[in-house]
């Protein structure tokens, strides 16, 4: 099936690290499950107890700006998160997607189309994303880049590496 | 053919290329690279990966500083899964508890040098810009990667350039010009870019408000920083340094994506309200906001200049509320020790801990309670960002924050003296 439905999670612009994340999790937290439950804990306390595998985030400018912690993108992918769709992103943040294998999608002004609870559909293989019934192109990412994100994400990509 | 910015020159020298340009992705190869506290967590990646040895452990530092002393005996767990590491591994540059934060501790160390390279995972790597580095920030699995490897991939970034005349007035710091640059451009106004600070301000600028600069680019949301190296920059290395270097200076005809002006004689001392560096307004329509904390220190505030600044409001005084000044390294402490700073600070009432974070990030050391508003000489005041959800934290120079802490309210420091 190329087009895939997805709930959507509709935020403004400048959502902080600190906010998906708490800093204070940051190095006795090590449970998938435990990392899982403080998402967004600053932002919304409702995600983390309602997300279901497959939803995706719409977010307006600037996602994930301020710290390099990882886990304000793993605390996302342990709950199933399918993607962030995203007017732009925090650089370290958008790396640390890739690196996740967590799609970061840039689309301006996607937030503004739609609400929290709303559909968006992704064809994978248009490389389109659909949001209220207008459809926008993802931007493709440099080859190498691209390769990472198909391995599903950095670790998968070195393990091939290393361990042949 | 334009010239080349030094985002481009120095990216290009680390992937051992003759040229780069914006735009380009490249296998960069860093002169350093370096974690904290997250080592541990950057070890069980690294197992995964099936590597068994670090590639260079030569070129590794690792740095305890974000939790130290260790507050709960998960912290003291990883730091102690850390030493192991560093232990097993032969990682060349090991700094323990008290030695100070990392960025701080590598530019005293002389770890990284002008025109070279520097990853660490964490976002304030920027902060080397100041030795004119190339200093970038990445995550936790990309420090695995380059513990295995070595190498990581980068998109050399186009550069936006922030040009600084003028003489700051006294008692305008450079944390008042980053904070102006942050209220006009915004927390995104760096994205995905390079920062070169130039302008003759900079050279004016002492060794220790350099950093401030660079530093708080992460707050601007680049990707790295760049200043460059002068005179004052080289005598500083020369006793500490244990290689030579040769410094990258952008060409005049390189191609910039934006050029920002800025005349800091003008400039007044600034406070960032709750809850994003960038809501800066004018310390006046600050003043009289009560707060029940203040904490100088960090690697954006906490720096010798910040605590005689600090010092020099407090002396002879007695603090109204709760002070913390936490070091940004030994040397720091050392050297306020040595000058009776240390002294006058204590005397005041200021509670004094071990070099390192402290309460920065909220994991100890002066966590407020709920409603408890902070005054910081940090560079983050996201919510939660101390630790607690519903505490306001304002950000200002760190001689805002010790009049602000005589006198329980935001103050100016040049009605306390
Ligand atoms: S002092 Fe704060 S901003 Fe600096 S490295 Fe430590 S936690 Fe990060």
């Amino acid at each position: 099936m190329a087009i895939t439905t997805h709930r959507a999670w509709v935020y403004g612009d400048d959502v902080n690290t600190d906010v998906i994340f708490p800093g204070k999790y940051t190095y006795t937290l090590k449970d998938k499950t435990d990392i899982a439950a403080h998402a967004l804990e600053d932002l919304d306390p409702s995600f983390a107890s309602q997300v279901q595998p497959g939803d995706v985030i719409v977010a307006g400018r600037n996602w994930g700006m301020g710290s390099s912690r990882e886990q304000a993108v793993t605390c996302l992918v342990y709950n199933g998160l399918r993607a962030i769709i995203a007017e732009s992103f925090g650089g370290i943040y958008f790396r640390n997607c890739i690196n996740q294998g967590l799609h970061p999608i840039v689309i301006p002004g996607a937030a503004r189309l739609l609400h929290t609870g709303d559909v968006v559909l992704i064809d994978d293989e248009a490389r389109q994303v659909i949001i209220a019934g207008q459809a926008f192109a993802m931007p493709p990412l440099p080859l190498s880049v691209q390769a990472i994100l198909e391995a599903g994400g950095l670790v998968a990509m070195l393990k091939q590496r290393f361990q042949g | 053919m334009s010239g080349f910015t030094f985002a481009e020159k120095a990216l290009a020298r680390a992937a051992g290329l003759s040229q780069a340009r914006a735009g380009d992705v490249l296998d960069v190869r860093p002169d350093l690279i370096f974690s904290h506290d997250n080592s541990a967590a950057i070890r069980r990646i690294f197992e995964q990966l099936g590597a068994e040895r670090v590639h260079d452990p030569k070129r590794m530092a690792i740095t305890l500083d974000h939790a130290v002393p260790a507050p709960t005996t998960a912290h003291a767990q990883n730091h102690a899964e850390i030493r192991a590491f560093v232990q097993q591994q032969g990682i060349a540059h090991f700094y323990e508890v008290g030695r100070g934060i990392c960025h701080q501790v590598i530019s005293e160390e002389a770890l990284i040098l002008p025109g070279e390279t520097i990853m660490g995972s964490d976002s304030h790597t920027t902060h080397f810009g100041w030795l004119g580095a190339f200093g970038m920030g990445v995550g936790r699995t990309e420090m695995a990667a380059l513990w295995a490897t070595g190498e990581l991939w980068v998109r050399v970034p186009p550069t936006l350039r922030v040009r600084l005349s003028g003489t700051l007035r006294p008692g305008v710091m450079a944390k008042d010009v980053m904070l102006r640059i942050l209220g006009d451009l915004s927390v995104s106004g760096g994205q995905y870019r390079a920062v070169e600070i130039i302008g003759p301000a900079v050279s004016q600028l002492s060794l220790d408000e350099r950093p401030v600069i660079p530093n708080m680019m992460a707050e601007f949301g680049a990707m790295s920083a760049y200043m460059p190296p002068d005179q004052a920059v080289f005598d500083y290395l020369e006793a500490r340094r244990a290689r030579d270097y040769a410094p990258l200076y952008p060409d005049e005809d390189a191609d910039y994506e934006q050029t920002y002006d800025l005349d800091v004689s003008n400039l007044q001392p600034l406070v960032a309200l709750p809850h994003q560096p960038d809501q800066v307004v004018m310390l006046r329509e600050a003043l009289g906001t009560p707060i029940q904390q203040g904490f100088i220190g960090t690697c954006t505030g906490g720096r010798y200049e910040d605590l005689a600044a600090a010092a020099r409001i407090l002396r002879g005084k007695q603090v109204a509320v709760r002070l913390i000044v936490i070091p940004a390294s030994r040397e720091v402490l050392l050297r306020a020790a040595q000058t009776g700073v240390l002294a006058d600070l204590i005397a005041a009432g200021a509670s004094i801990a071990t070099p390192g974070c402290g309460p920065c990030m909220g994991n100890h050391l002066g966590i407020p309670a709920p409603q408890e508003a902070s005054i910081i000489s940090g560079s983050r005041n996201f919510k939660g960002r101390m630790g607690t959800s519903d505490a306001p934290i304002y950000l200002s120079n760190a001689a805002v924050v010790a009049a602000s802490a005589l006198c329980g309210r935001i103050s100016d420091p040049a009605e306390v003296i």
